[in-house]
C-alpha cells in the first residue's frame, strides 16, 4: 500500500477535523447541556430541552420564517436575472471580456463593505433610496423598520452580490453547449427565443441544479448582510425581529445573550433544515435525469 | 541508488505535508482576530516585558500618550494595546479566553454592563487588586460594583459617566427658549418630565428640520442613570417588570416617543453620526464620555452652538474598569501598570484630553478640560458640572443580564413605539417577551 496518497489528503482531513468535524460534535454536546457563556465549565445536563424551547418559541419560527422569505425573495430573481445575463454574454460582444470581470466585482467586494454602502443608500433620512423615490412622489420609506422593506433591502444586497457570479457558471456551461443543437434548432424554424427555451434551459439543467443547492445553503446560513444592515444591536434583525434570519438568532442567542446551549440548538436545526433540503433536491434531480 | 532517491523524495513530500498541517493548526494559536487591531508604541525587542491590554472603543490612554509616558518612566517595559472597537464583540471574547486560561492580555478593560458578570463568574480569573492599592482613591459606590461578595476587588476603576444635558444654544434662541445653561438647569431640574415640557415647547416654534432630541432611548438611559434600582435588586434578583426605576424611565422614553419630538435615531450608528454633522436634534444626554464623541461628530459647524447644563438629577451612565487576568505571565509588572493608569494624575490626563471622567475624586479639584473643548461648549463649566453630578450619583443595584435587559428594552420596546408606530403597552409586552427569551424563562 502506498502511503503518499493518503498523506497528501491528510492535511484536509486532519484541518477538517480539528476546525470543523470537533467543533460539529462538541455543539451537538452543548446543545443537549444548559451552558453559559460566562461559565463554560458549569455545564449541566439537559437532554432535550434546548430543543424544545426552540420548537415552542415564537422568536424560532419567527427567524425560520423569515430565512425562508428571505431565501425566496433574494434567490429568484437573482438565478433568473443570472441566466438572463449569462444569454446576452454569450452573443458575440465587443470587449466582452471586460464585461465578465464586470459582473464578477461585486462578489469580490467584501460583505461588510457593500452592506455598509447599502446601509447609506436606505437610510431612511436622507438616504439615496428614498431621495429617488421622493421624486415619484412616493413617501419615505423606513427600510430598517418595515416589515417588507427590511426584507426586500437585505435581499437586494444578496441579489448585488451574487448575481454576477452565477451567470459567470452560467456561461460556462452555456458555452459548453455543441452550436450543432443551435444550428438544427434554427433549421426547423426556431427564433431566439424558443432556442432558448428548448435548448439552452434543458442543458443547463445539471448546471442550474447545482446553483439551486448553493444558493440555498448560502440563503439558510444568511447572517453577514442583516447583522451588519442591522447596524447597532443588527443580531435582533429590527424590533420586531423582522428581519432576524436563523444565523442571527443563533449568533444573538450565543454570543450577545451568552446562552450557548439554546445557541447550539439552533446550529445543529439549521444543519438538519439544511440535510433534509439536500435530501429534496436529490430526489428531484434524480427524477429530472430519469425523465430526460 | 534509485530507491533511496525516491524514498528521499517521499520523505519530504511527507515532511512538507507535516509542516503545513502544523502551520495551519498553529495558526490558532496566534492572537489575529478580525475586527481588532494593534495599537501602541514600542516593537518590544532586546529584553524588555511586552505588556499587552485589551481594551474597546476609544479609552484614551494612547490619545492622551500615557503609554509613552509610562514607557519612558520604565525602559524595560513595552505596551502593546489591543482594540476591539465593540464591546458586544470584546466581551464575548474576553470570557471564552478567561475561561480557557489562555490568550488573554495581561491587563483587560471591562465595561460597567458586564462588571457584574464578571464578579459573578469570573473573580477566580481575576488578581485580586484590594491589597495593591488604596481603595480609599474611588468613589465608594465604583469599588463596591467590582468587588465579589468575599471582599475582593477585581478592577480597578478607570471612568465614570456622571450625566449632564448637551443642547444646542443656537437651535434654542431659534425656538424661543431659555439659553443660559443655569436657569435651563433650574428649569428642568429634579425631574426628567419638565425636561420633556420643554421638549414640547420647542417642537412649537421648531426650525425646521429639527428635533428636540436624538432618540427616546436615550432619555431612557439618562433617567435610569439616576435610579437605585434598575434591573435587579440588591440581592441580586431580577425585578425589571416591577422596578419602580424602569416604569419611571420608561414612561418618561413614552413620552418622548409619542410626542414627535424625537429625531428617531438609533445611538452609536452611522445616521445618527450624520445628525450630529446636520444639527438635525437640539439636545442630547450627556454623559462625560459623550463631550469627546459630540466634538468629533458634530465637528467645525458645530463649534461654539453646543453647551452644557446640569442634568434634571444626578446619574450615571457608562463607565470601565481595568483586571489583571492570573492567566497573564507578567502579573507583577501588569498591576504596576493598572495601578499608574487608573491613578488620579492620569485619569486627569485623560480627561483633558478626551473628557473622560475621573472615578477618582481627589483629581477632581485639579481638572482642566483641554481649552479646544471649552471654546467648543461656549465655555462651559464641564469640570464642575460633571463633578456636581459624580458626588451624588446614587449606588446602583447591577446584575448579570444588564446589558441584554437593557439593549431589549431599548432596541425592542421603546424602538417599536418610536419606529413602528406601536402603543406603549404593545412595547411593553414585546420586551417582556424579549427579557424572557434573554434570561431563559
Amino acid at each position: 500500500m502506498k502511503a503518499s496518497p493518503y498523506a497528501f489528503i491528510a492535511p484536509f482531513f486532519i484541518v477538517f477535523g480539528a476546525f470543523s468535524l470537533v467543533p460539529l460534535l462538541y455543539t451537538a454536546w452543548y446543545s443537549l447541556h444548559d451552558v453559559q457563556l460566562a461559565n463554560l465549565d458549569g455545564q449541566t445536563w439537559a437532554g432535550l430541552k434546548n430543543y424544545e424551547n426552540l420548537l415552542s418559541s415564537d422568536f424560532f419560527w419567527n427567524a425560520l420564517w423569515n430565512t425562508l422569505t428571505i431565501g425566496v425573495i433574494s434567490t429568484v430573481p437573482q438565478l433568473v436575472m443570472a441566466i438572463g445575463l449569462a444569454h446576452l454574454l454569450n452573443y458575440k460582444l465587443r470587449g466582452s471580456t471586460v464585461w465578465r470581470v464586470v459582473m464578477l466585482t461585486p462578489y469580490a467586494t467584501s460583505v461588510a463593505a457593500a452592506t455598509l454602502v447599502f446601509v447609506l443608500l436606505y437610510s431612511w433620512d436622507g438616504g439615496m433610496i428614498n431621495w429617488l423615490l421622493d421624486f415619484v412622489g412616493i413617501d419615505p420609506v423606513n427600510w430598517r423598520e418595515s416589515d417588507w422593506g427590511s426584507q426586500f433591502a437585505v435581499s437586494s444586497i444578496v441579489i448585488w452580490r451574487w448575481t454576477g457570479y452565477n451567470a459567470l457558471i452560467y456561461l460556462a456551461a452555456m458555452q459548453a453547449i455543441p452550436a450543432d443543437l443551435y444550428e438544427s434548432a434554427a433549421i426547423d424554424g426556431a427564433n431566439r427565443w424558443q432556442q432558448f427555451i428548448h435548448v439552452t434551459i434543458p442543458q443547463l439543467r445539471p448546471t442550474i441544479l447545482f446553483t439551486v443547492v448553493v444558493s440555498t445553503i448560502g440563503a439558510t446560513q444568511l447572517f453577514g448582510e442583516p447583522l451588519l444592515f442591522g447596524g447597532v444591536s443588527g443580531s435582533k434583525g429590527g424590533s420586531e425581529h423582522q428581519y432576524q434570519t436563523l444565523g442571527l438568532y443563533m449568533y444573538d442567542q450565543g454570543w450577545i445573550i451568552g446562552n450557548l446551549g439554546k445557541a447550539s440548538a439552533i446550529a445543529w436545526t439549521m444543519f438538519l433544515i439544511l440535510l433534509i433540503v439536500a435530501v429534496i433536491q436529490l430526489l428531484i434531480s434524480r427524477r429530472l435525469r430519469k425523465s430526460q | 541508488m534509485r530507491t533511496s532517491t525516491r524514498g528521499s523524495r517521499r520523505l519530504m513530500a511527507l515532511a512538507a505535508v507535516a509542516a503545513l498541517t502544523t502551520g495551519l493548526l498553529a495558526g490558532c494559536a496566534e492572537d489575529s482576530d478580525d475586527g481588532s487591531s494593534n495599537e501602541g508604541g514600542g516593537n518590544g525587542g532586546g529584553g524588555k516585558t511586552t505588556l499587552t491590554i485589551g481594551t474597546f472603543g476609544v479609552f484614551g490612554y494612547k490619545q492622551a500618550g500615557l503609554y509613552d509616558e509610562y514607557m519612558k518612566l520604565h525602559p524595560d517595559i513595552s505596551i502593546k494595546e489591543n482594540v476591539t472597537t465593540r464591546t458586544d464583540v470584546y466581551w464575548p471574547k474576553t470570557l471564552t479566553r478567561l475561561q480557557a486560561g489562555s490568550g488573554t492580555d495581561d491587563i483587560q478593560a471591562i465595561e460597567v454592563g458586564n462588571i457584574t458578570e464578571a464578579v459573578q463568574t469570573q473573580a477566580d480569573k481575576f488578581v485580586d487588586l484590594g491589597k495593591e492599592v488604596d481603595k480609599s482613591q474611588w468613589l465608594d459606590w465604583k469599588n463596591t460594583q467590582a468587588t465579589t461578595k468575599d471582599g475582593k476587588l477585581i478592577g480597578l476603576g478607570t471612568d465614570i459617566g456622571p450625566m449632564a444635558i448637551c443642547y444646542r444654544k443656537d437651535l434654542f434662541e431659534k425656538a424661543g427658549l431659555e439659553t443660559d445653561r443655569a436657569k435651563l438647569a433650574e428649569q428642568w431640574n429634579g425631574d426628567w418630565g419638565k425636561y420633556v415640557d420643554l421638549g414640547k415647547q420647542y417642537m412649537k416654534k421648531a426650525p425646521s428640520g429639527t428635533k428636540f432630541v436624538d432618540s427616546a432611548s436615550s432619555v431612557y438611559n439618562a433617567a435610569l442613570g439616576g435610579e437605585t434600582e434598575r434591573y435587579y435588586d440588591k440581592d441580586g434578583n431580577v425585578v425589571w417588570d416591577k422596578s419602580a426605576g424602569v416604569k419611571k424611565a420608561w414612561n418618561v422614553a413614552m413620552d418622548v416617543a409619542t410626542s414627535d419630538m424625537s429625531a428617531k435615531l438609533k445611538q452609536f450608528d452611522k445616521p445618527w453620526d450624520q445628525g450630529y454633522a446636520n444639527g438635525t436634534f437640539a439636545t442630547v444626554a450627556c454623559p462625560a464620555w459623550m463631550i469627546g464623541y459630540i466634538q468629533e461628530k458634530s465637528g467645525e459647524a458645530g463649534k461654539g452652538k453646543w453647551d452644557v447644563a446640569a442634568a434634571p438629577t444626578a446619574a450615571n451612565w457608562g463607565g470601565s474598569f481595568v483586571g489583571v487576568p492570573t492567566a497573564g505571565k507578567h502579573q507583577k509588572e501588569a498591576i504596576a501598570l493598572a495601578k499608574w493608569l487608573t491613578a488620579p494624575e492620569q485619569q486627569a490626563k485623560v480627561f483633558a484630553k478626551q473628557a473622560s471622567f475621573p472615578s477618582t475624586p481627589s483629581a477632581y479639584g485639579s481638572l482642566k478640560p483641554a481649552s479646544a473643548t471649552q471654546e467648543y461648549f461656549s465655555g462651559a463649566p464641564i469640570t464642575q458640572i460633571f463633578s456636581d453630578s459624580a458626588k451624588t450619583i446614587p449606588t446602583q443595584y447591577l446584575g448579570t443580564k444588564d446589558q441584554p435587559i437593557g439593549t431589549a428594552i431599548t432596541d425592542i420596546g421603546i424602538l417599536q413605539v418610536e419606529q413602528k408606530g406601536k402603543s406603549a403597552a404593545q412595547g411593553w409586552d414585546a420586551a417582556t417577551a424579549e427579557i424572557k427569551d434573554v434570561l431563559g424563562q
